[in-house]
């Protein structure tokens, strides 16, 4: 036991979480927490803007697994890591965010840089607390580690008013002992073991299945049940979609893998959900983006939904069979009651859906027109040269829009825990902080922050954030000069009326913004020049690179299901517009 | 008009803990979901670390499964009853001020036979109280209304299981 002030316990208490980077800005309410960080060996990052913090520690708990703490200070600093814990809600991602707040007295009053932090963040958080007296700081960050990591992952806030932090306090000193401190939590004990009752009755479906889907979500990620998900494929034969929020989860190479469904799905994932008899939604919510029209949502599928989260059964689609657990341990339990059940050896048949499958996969494999001469390049053409250029463990984030859709589907991501991305808010700008907090755990690693032109302009400042702080990130910019999402949608749903979609090719010049942010800095415009500037890109590990790949800026997502309509209402890229009207037609007669 | 009694409505009955911005979480969680509260009660429970909320929720908004399962996620909220009409008994508290000028002994009637009382008189008013079954308290409000209504405060319902009888309950660990 020591006695302690509440600042020294704060940080002592997170090197007790086992925390090695915060990242963080410091300001007037947070100022008695940064002295003791002088002597703590956690690293602090030091970002641009605390936005960056927080995406920062999203990126670092996406590649870890690990909670990601960011630590800025009160009123405008706590709103600007709104965003952040937004889409670490969103995403069940594990987050510990502290904040500072003016003295305990001052609440209420409209004191400087006072804003009403844990109101505004209470329902973007999994929980947040307002903490009233120093010796309570222990067991309340012992508390929101175990409520961000625990169950299914949120971000968790700690407000903390200055005076309990403030060493000249007389009573901001209290004994501290971390093992000791208590956490009271009578409401919470989140269901982790999957109901046997439960096992039971999905197995019984999945051996009566003729067309099943794994339809797997980012749930078995943070479950870490890759390998159980592997071996459940092996023992059913059961084929795999793997949402935007699970890309890496299954391999892409393995023949069982179809890819991403969705409103940027390929069509085989799409259809196969859509034609299916059984969909095991694996740690999936049923999200607009997959399902498309709810009611024409596989009108034919019965439905096992595994999620840690009750809350998510019935939400959107109401299953047959409901397991409340973590994902790693009911894919075992499955595992284990179809082996009890006579497989492998005697399963069904599923050759007749498999070679239904493979003949979409064939007819309409995920395609694009290559540049020609003169023309910019293609975006897809850029990802495709990115991945078979780097390391084969290269992590890769983005930020939102037709970059990430693109990144999505032409990345072959076969190692879990490579693809970081913002899914459920689709935050503009998570692309280059996120790469940084991945970079920051995985110093080894090539990490590429593939982003727009548009993304790059909402956080680009944490390259210098990247270059003072020694993480090297790649960024591959992908420059269209617009909004290509936004634009994309006026193009086909606003008879190309484009409205405040332009941005430009030259405005900013993005390699000196880069080189004066401290990065190398590199050009491609034609497809010749690509693998040159890749390969240099990869050969530089001392600073941070970005190459801005000049693009063309009519290029399109497909397929594509338009907003709001059913998923049968797939629009295909438009080489292969033919061969689905015959497809169509030939189903029809 | 909807009232308390109606068949969409369910009244939850939640344990929570006593700490600060409890209130604010669970209505803010109805507000966010788009769940609509019908009426809502808290007062303090005989353990002082916890507190109990009484909701009247609408189930035409959501499904009652679902109000309850989005609820149980706040981690101040630790164990949620259902409680149908038939296995409680709920009590609801109405003060009304009604126009008296005219029709006093009519007034005096319905307060007589709805074992109502009276709270306050003055020339041309009166208030009344009326404790008992929400349903009781709709009859004697609608009745009240034909007098002319000046202003009437409700409770919300506040309700308890049944002696012997066991709620539909979810709880934790």
């Amino acid at each position: 036991m020591t006695r302690l002030n509440g600042a020294q316990a704060l940080v002592k208490s997170l090197e007790a979480e086992g925390v090695e980077v915060v990242f963080g800005y410091p300001g007037g309410a947070i100022l008695p927490v940064y002295d003791p960080i002088i002597e703590s060996p956690i690293r602090h990052v030091l970002v641009r803007h605390e936005q960056g913090a927080g995406h920062m520690a999203e990126g670092y708990a996406h590649a870890t697994g690990r909670p990601g703490v960011c630590i800025v200070t009160s009123g405008p600093a706590a709103t600007n890591v709104v965003t952040p814990l937004a889409d670490a809600m969103l995403d069940s991602v594990p987050m510990v965010c502290i904040t500072g707040q003016v003295a305990l007295a001052a609440i209420g009053t409209d004191a400087f840089q006072e804003c009403d932090t844990t109101g505004i963040t209470r329902s973007i958080t999994k929980h947040n607390f307002l903490v009233t007296s120093a010796e309570d700081i222990p067991a309340t960050v012992k508390a929101a580690f175990h409520i961000a990591t625990s169950g299914r992952p949120g971000p968790v806030l700690i407000d903390i008013p200055k005076n309990i932090v403030d060493a000249n306090n007389p009573d901001a000193y209290f004994d501290y002992d971390y093992d000791s401190a208590h956490m009271d939590l009578p409401g919470y004990a989140p269901t982790i073991e999957p109901d046997p009752a439960m096992i039971e009755r999905a197995v019984a479906l999945i051996t009566e299945a003729n067309r099943p889907v794994l339809y797997v979500g980012g749930g078995v990620l943070k479950a870490r049940g890759a390998e159980a998900l592997l071996d459940l494929v092996e023992l059913t034969g059961i084929p795999v979609v793997t949402t935007l929020m699970a890309r890496g989860v299954f391999p892409d190479s393995h023949e069982l893998c179809l890819g991403m469904p969705g409103m940027h799905g390929n069509y085989t994932a799409v259809n196969a959900m859509q034609k299916s008899d059984l969909l095991i939604a694996l740690g999936s919510r049923f999200d607009d983006r997959i399902t498309g029209k709810i009611g024409a949502f596989a009108p034919d599928a019965k439905v096992i939904h595994v999620d840690i989260d009750p809350a998510e059964h019935g939400k959107v689609r109401r299953p047959d069979v409901a397991i409340a657990a973590d994902c790693r341990l009911a894919i075992e339990a499955l595992s284990q009651w179809l082996r009890a059940n006579g497989y492998p050896s005697n399963r069904p048949d599923l050759n007749p859906w498999r070679s239904r499958l493979s003949g979409w996969q064939e007819t309409f494999p995920l395609t694009y027109e290559p540049s020609v001469d003169g023309e910019l390049l293609k975006p897809q053409f850029v990802i495709e040269r990115l991945r078979d250029l780097s390391p084969e463990d290269t992590i890769v984030t983005s930020g939102v829009g037709q970059h990430q859709m693109f990144a999505s589907q032409y990345w072959e991501f076969n190692h879990p825990y490579t693809w970081i991305n913002s899914g459920g808010l689709g935050t503009m700008g998570f692309s280059i902080p996120a790469a940084v907090g991945a970079k920051t755990a995985f110093p080894d690693r090539t990490v590429w922050s593939i982003d727009g032109d548009g993304c790059f302009q909402m956080t680009g400042q944490e390259l210098v954030t990247a270059a003072i702080e020694g993480i090297p990130i790649k960024v591959a910019l992908i420059n269209n000069a617009y909004l290509g999402m936004v634009r994309q949608w006026q193009d086909m749903f606003y008879d190309e009326r484009l409205s405040g979609v332009h941005l430009s090719h030259d405005l900013p010049d993005y390699v000196k913004w880069a080189e004066a942010m401290g990065c190398a800095a590199f050009r491609a415009e034609s497809p010749e020049e690509v693998d040159a500037v890749i390969a240099k890109a990869n050969a530089i590990n001392d600073r941070p690179v970005v190459v801005e790949f000049r693009c063309v800026s009519s290029e399109k997502v497909y397929p594509m299901v338009p907003a709001g309509g059913s998923n049968d209402d797939l629009i295909v890229d438009p080489s292969q517009r033919d061969a689905l009207a015959r497809q169509i037609e030939s189903t029809r007669s | 008009m909807t009232r308390p009694g109606d068949l969409s409505h369910h009244t939850l009955s939640v344990l929570v803990e006593n700490k600060a911005g409890v209130l604010a979480r669970v209505a803010d969680l109805f507000a966010r979901r788009g769940y609509n509260i019908v009426s809502l009660a808290v007062a303090p429970t005989s353990d002082e670390r916890f507190s109990r909320i009484t909701i009247v929720v609408d189930v035409e908004s959501a499904p009652l499964e679902q109000i309850v399962k989005q609820l149980f996620k706040l981690v101040n909220v630790v164990e949620i009853q259902e409680l149908s009409p038939d296995a409680s008994v709920e009590r609801e508290l109405m003060i009304a001020t009604v126009h008296s000028a005219h029709e006093r002994s009519q007034i005096l009637e319905l307060v007589d036979i709805f074992e109502a009382k009276i709270l306050a008189v003055s020339q041309h008013r009166l208030t009344v109280s009326l404790e008992g079954r929400p349903d009781k308290i709709d009859d004697f409000e609608v009745l009240l209304r034909d007098h002319g209504i000046d202003d009437v405060q409700r409770t919300g319902r506040i309700a308890l299981p049944k002696i012997g009888r066991q709620p539909k309950s979810i709880r934790t660990g």
